[in-house]
């Protein structure tokens, strides 16, 4: 109940900044937080990198494994992502089972990435039918200060760049030669996700923005500029011509990351 | 989302025979169950859904109440023989984030301060599967509130489009998803033409996601009109 009363007061707050034009943290409506990009942090993992996005932290490994491929793509490797929201990274946050929260954080990210065919899965095969290579993203959110999408999505294609397959570990020799050791990657996904508050667009929202949203959108693009994926959230609608500047916005700021960060 | 060699367009029409902007057919049945307080049973070609809405009723547990209005709960489940390869039966992720963009497609219309400390259940039962059942559950599930009499300021309509063989096409089928490049389901309020629910996998460009997201808009109108012809009906009889 305490609560609630202060989900209105935090509200009302952001609201009434953003009718004069102003965020909280002093940003322009279409800003980044300041963003942070380490790769290969994690000796373990075959990929990792921790992105922070202001007060916002996520970390990203990856792991290859040998594993059997889906019975529909038998000469293919596969995706495996997965998202935990650990109770060290906010007081909302409870150990369990993944909730629908985290189910869709992993979802969102996974879809920009295999939507844009980043990576090229006809690489990964092993032994057609038996045996393919199984690339474990898992998103680790460290610090949930709003927007932990763009923070996974930014961590795990940095994570992907520049793996090296781990063959050797698995007694299993490259035979086709050369280039094959390194895990290939074709495109570089990039997530932008924008609320809506008070009418306004807002690049990505900390967590009081988050909070005081009543709808959002998160845009993943392509190097090309071409989209690979959507998701909208949030209790309320959007209309036709804010989704379509959303997308815009989108593109040119993936763009810009991209550019920064890949 | 890969996968070449197979022909989805054939001297401009689909394998199924429609044209690009046409809907599979759509029949609409409203108050189907007995025990629910509201329902409604939709095919979308072959998918078979079905709806129910339970509520408003007291809110279990009640920590999670909420004092200014009612919590309302989506649940999207598919039957074990609903596709090809039996389903293992209970929730897994894909089905966990449909239920949450589901309810977050809904939310909008209702009018939840009505019933404070209530939960209103909705549950959507994938009875046969053909590519598109989030849609057609938020069709049937719009209907079965309106038909458990929730107060809701207008119905909700949903559909997918995609790009199969290049073009911007309306609501795949299972084959067309399968080999398609692209898939985007959109729920809207019809009269007021906002957009309540929209996802999107596969690739597009910012031309053919407008195109797609112009088809789907219209044809949410066309199924916004049989969902109301529907409850009409069902309510003359009476």
């Amino acid at each position: 109940m305490g609560l609630e009363i202060m989900d209105d007061v935090r509200r009302d707050y952001i609201y009434n900044l953003v009718k004069r034009g102003k965020r909280e943290d002093g940003r322009d409506f279409r800003d980044y937080r300041e963003i942070k990009v380490e790769k290969d942090i994690i000796k373990r993992a075959e990929g990792s990198a921790r992105v922070k996005i202001g007060n916002t932290e996520v970390l990203v490994g990856v792991k290859l494994e040998p594993g059997e491929p889906f019975p529909d793509s038998p000469d293919e490797g596969v995706i495996i992502t997965n998202a935990e929201l650990v109770p060290l990274a906010s007081p909302e946050f409870e150990p369990g089972p993944p909730n629908e929260d985290s189910v869709q954080l992993a979802r969102v990210v996974d879809r920009g990435i295999r939507g844009s065919e980043a990576i090229d899965l006809s690489k990964l095969c092993i032994e057609e039918g038996e045996k393919v290579w199984i690339v474990f993203i898992d998103i680790h959110v460290l610090d949930n200060d709003g927007n932990l999408v763009d923070a996974a999505a930014l961590g795990a294609i940095a994570a992907l760049l520049n793996i090296h397959i781990p063959a050797e570990r698995y007694g299993l020799s490259s035979s086709e030669g050369e280039d094959t050791n390194t895990l290939p990657i074709r495109d570089k996904p990039v997530a932008v996700t924008m609320v809506d508050v008070g009418g306004e667009i807002l690049v990505d929202p900390n967590y009081n923005e988050e909070k005081a949203a009543v709808s959002g959108l998160t845009v993943i693009t392509n190097t090309d500029g071409t989209i690979s994926g959507m998701q909208k959230y949030g209790r309320e609608g959007l209309a036709e011509d804010k989704i379509s500047e959303m997308v815009e916005i989108g593109i040119e700021k993936a763009d810009e990351l991209r550019r920064r960060f890949l | 989302m890969k996968k070449e060699g197979i022909e989805l367009i054939k001297d401009g029409k689909r394998l199924d025979g429609r044209d690009f902007d046409e809907l599979r057919p759509i029949k609409i049945e409203v108050g189907v169950l007995k025990r629910a307080d509201g329902s409604c049973y939709f095919e979308l070609g072959d998918n078979k859904v079905i709806a129910a809405v339970y509520g408003p009723r007291e809110m279990h547990p009640r920590h999670a109440q909420d004092a200014k209005m009612a919590v309302l709960k989506y649940r999207y489940n598919m039957a074990p023989f609903s596709v090809d390869e039996r389903k293992r039966p209970g929730p897994d992720r894909r089905s966990v984030e449909i239920s949450k963009v589901s309810r977050e497609a809904l939310e909008p219309v209702i009018i939840k301060e009505f019933y404070p400390k209530t939960e209103i259940d909705v549950y959507v039962e994938i009875l046969q599967s053909d590519a598109g059942t989030r849609t057609a559950g938020i069709n049937a599930a719009s209907v079965a509130l309106a038909d458990a009499g929730i107060p809701m300021k207008d119905l909700v309509s949903s559909v997918a489009v995609g790009k199969i063989d290049g073009e911007v096409v309306l609501d795949l089928n299972a084959v067309e998803d399968n080999y398609g490049e692209a898939d985007m389901p959109i729920a809207m309020v019809a009269r007021r033409n906002t957009i309540t629910a929209l996802q999107m996998d596969g690739r597009m460009t910012k031309e053919e996601f407008d195109k797609g997201l112009k088809l789907a808009m219209n044809a949410c109108r066309q199924i916004y009109e049989l969902q109301r012809t529907a409850l009409i009906e069902r309510y003359s009889e009476m």
